[in-house]
């Protein structure tokens, strides 16, 4: 048990639902007369599983239960899952943010946090007044600050602007500081958000060569959370895998990895099942089935293209009818909008349809991506329009010894050419 | 490699005896609701200072006047006073200039409610910051003790000022030795008022309406303190209404100590530390109750 940092032992968290306000003064009575009584919380019990797509017929959910695992110093253990697998939650509980509702976390030295950079940085103190507040905010005495003060503005590279207030910097220069003051913590335990890494591709990769740096060279226990799986291979050696705030994989970064890619976590393909009547949509149009999969290999990635089907009921005869599919990223921005028609010459039959679209490799880039779409008559009016009905995930692959997500909306692979001549056979004074 | 050196972090030992094994820490559903953590306060003091400090400077900044306003505030508001309550409803000061009168109690008041009023909000203001790293929660409410102490310290030497020139000039000044009791006074006041604030500041990230109520009743609770009148000027069958508030006997021992007219009693001083002891005591359970898990319901 010598060498082990983190042991993690039975950790749930319940979470309440919906508006924290009406009615909870008569559950915390409920509770505590449950309590005294020596009785079971009344509402934990009714707590679910957490799977955003199913609605729960109640309004506590466990965000995470039952979680075992262990983390030995100097390991760096990346923790994966889709979104709302529960991994914010882990990362709060671990940094103490908030507490557990069951079992422990056993911790062996110093744990600081990064869940986001510039905490507590305040707007009117100046650049040196928010090192130090920053700094200590985060863990550090006065001294230790002090002694790494130069570095710090050095590797923010804002010597001008230390003495003037934050609010004046520019967003980037903010960052930097913020940043460089977190990148010089020095805690047996570092936490690490994705979130962190936003940012411009050369700050990100100075973000993740720090965290190297940190676990390789000083031997420092490191837990990061990713979306980006080509940084976990590259810079984790352990990884877990959450999914609906469970723990499903514990092993090495590249089976962990593996594991999550080939589970279908990334893709949530729809399927409607049941009746026709209840499919999502109207009277018009009913969704039965929409889906993505890779056009090469088993795993949605930058390089597999993918193509989406969908399949749905018409109930309008008749009609011109047209649909519409509209990708956004996490970001909310659109990546295309782009419809095409099912007939122009007012003769949509009452049916089934099914319509299938590629995009070929090297188009979009890693990420996050919802679909939309608009069902539309005479390309003027909406007969109906589906949000979010699926989201996927295209993962992330290195190029070289780059693992960083690049920048960009898409991710091209433009053949270049470069052609190269000497200037000695240049004629003179040209 | 220059990162090695700073292998000197200072080694935290909270080890806790009833696991047995070398964990420096563990982190659990339940703790101690009476631990308050004091040694890992301790550990954050600089944070503390840090935090007073950005307190002053954020304040002023980009202010004319600058810390002037410390002397402003209560001097207006005791203008004020000695026009409405003195000369218009003509209340009683004891026999005493209304301008010294007036002024040890707006300073000694002042101090009190201001605290309260900052530390009450400590968890909703802070949320952002509570919400993204872990420190000691309790570091907070004290920096703010602090910062309004300091602060008190600034307007004390305005009504040193004041006092010295009556103490000059006027006879109806007689200064005593309960005067050495103001340094208790404070303490207990900045007790009282951290006492107070956390359990407001805890309640209040659950039942917002607190935070209503708090503001205005600061206002009516001045009233129900001896402040714009002396005790000796309420009518026997109302004295227990006023004198049930703790701040009553620690504003009239700080003007009986430097003025020499009012009343006194250790009785009554004896009544405000005990209530002020088991605020402190409820302030801190709920605010240790509340800080392990306040950001799921803020």
């Amino acid at each position: 048990m010598s060498n082990i940092a983190i042991k993690v032992e039975n950790l749930g968290k319940l979470y309440r639902l919906g508006e924290v306000g009406t009615g909870t003064l008569s559950h915390d009575l409920n509770r505590w007369w449950a309590r005294m009584r020596g009785k079971e919380d009344p509402f934990a019990k009714i707590g679910e599983t957490n799977d955003r797509t199913a609605k729960g017929k109640s309004d506590y959910v466990w965000s995470l239960k039952d979680i075992n695992f262990e983390v030995k110093q100097g390991e760096v253990l990346g923790i994966i899952g889709r979104n709302g697998a529960g991994k914010s939650t882990l990362l709060k509980l671990l940094s103490k943010v908030t507490t557990p509702t069951t079992g422990r976390i056993k911790v062996k030295g110093r744990i600081a946090s990064l869940l986001e950079v510039g905490t507590g940085f305040h707007p009117e103190l100046t650049g040196r007044e928010n090192i130090f507040l920053n700094g200590a905010i985060l863990g550090m005495t006065k001294a230790e600050i002090s002694s790494k003060f130069d570095e710090i503005v050095d590797f923010a590279g804002v010597e001008r602007y230390i003495d003037t207030p934050v609010k004046r910097y520019s967003s980037g220069m903010y960052v930097r500081l913020a940043f460089a003051v977190a990148a010089f913590l020095e805690p047996e335990i570092l936490i690490v958000d994705e979130v962190l890494a936003v940012g411009d591709a050369e700050f990100q990769k100075k973000c993740l060569g720090r965290m190297k740096d940190v676990s390789v060279n000083d031997g420092r226990t490191v837990l990061f959370v990713s979306h980006n799986m080509a940084a976990v291979k590259q810079l984790c050696s352990q990884g877990i895998v959450l999914r609906q705030g469970g723990l499903v994989f514990e092993g090495n970064q590249l089976e962990a990895v593996s594991y999550y890619q080939n589970s279908g976590e990334t893709i949530s393909n729809f399927k409607h099942t049941g009746p026709l009547d209840y499919a999502p949509g109207n009277n018009h149009i009913r969704i039965l089935n929409f889906e993505v999969t890779p056009l090469q290999g088993n795993v949605l990635s930058i390089s597999s293209g993918l193509e989406f089907q969908l399949q749905f009921l018409n109930n309008r005869e008749n009609i011109n009818l047209d649909v519409t599919f509209e990708l956004r990223n996490l970001d909310e921005i659109p990546v295309f909008h782009n419809g095409t028609f099912i007939s122009n010459n007012e003769d949509a039959k009452k049916g089934i349809y099914t319509i299938k679209g590629k995009l070929p490799p090297y188009l979009l880039n890693a990420g996050f991506y919802q679909f939309k779409i608009i069902f539309g008559q005479n390309q003027r009016y909406a007969l109906f329009i589906a949000d979010d009905l699926i989201q996927f995930e295209v993962l992330n692959e290195a190029v070289g010894s780059n693992s960083n997500i690049l920048p960009g909306v898409i991710r091209l692979n433009i053949p270049y050419e470069t052609s190269f001549r000497t200037i000695a056979n240049e004629p003179a004074g040209c | 490699m220059e990162t090695a050196k700073a292998l000197s972090v200072p080694e935290v030992k909270q080890t806790n005896k009833t696991v047995g094994e070398e964990w420096t820490e563990v982190i659990e559903p339940k703790t101690n609701l009476l631990d308050l953590g004091l040694r890992e306060v301790w550990r954050y003091r600089d944070l503390v200072m840090l935090f007073v400090r950005r307190d002053f400077v954020s304040t002023y900044k980009q202010t004319i006047l600058g810390p002037i306003w410390f002397f402003i505030q209560p001097l207006l508001t005791t203008l004020t006073f000695i026009v409405i309550f003195g000369n218009v409803a003509q209340l009683s000061t004891d026999g005493l200039p209304m301008l010294a009168f007036y002024l040890a109690g707006v300073t000694v008041w002042n101090y009190f409610a201001t605290t309260l009023t900052a530390t009450s909000t400590v968890f909703t203001t802070n949320a952002q910051i509570f919400g993204k790293v872990y420190f000691p929660r309790l570091t907070m409410p004290l920096s703010i003790v602090i910062s309004n102490l300091i602060r008190f310290g600034i307007q004390m030497a305005l009504f040193l000022v004041v006092w010295l020139y009556y103490l000059l000039t006027d006879d109806a000044i007689q200064p005593n030795g309960y005067v050495l009791l103001t340094p208790v006074l404070v303490i207990s006041m900045g007790l009282l008022s951290l006492g107070l604030g956390m359990i407001f500041s805890a309640l209040t990230t659950k039942y917002r309406d607190l935070a209503m109520l708090l503001t205005f009743g600061i206002q009516l609770l001045m009233y129900a303190t001896p402040v714009i009148y002396p005790i000796s000027s309420i009518p026997e069958k109302y004295k227990w209404l006023v004198l049930a508030n703790p701040m009553s006997s620690i504003v009239e021992t700080f003007r009986f100590g430097f003025l020499g007219s009012g009343t006194f009693s250790w009785g009554y001083l004896g009544y405000s530390f005990v209530v002020t002891l088991v605020i402190l005591l409820i302030g801190v359970i709920t605010f240790n109750k509340v800080q392990k898990s306040f950001t799921d319901t803020v």
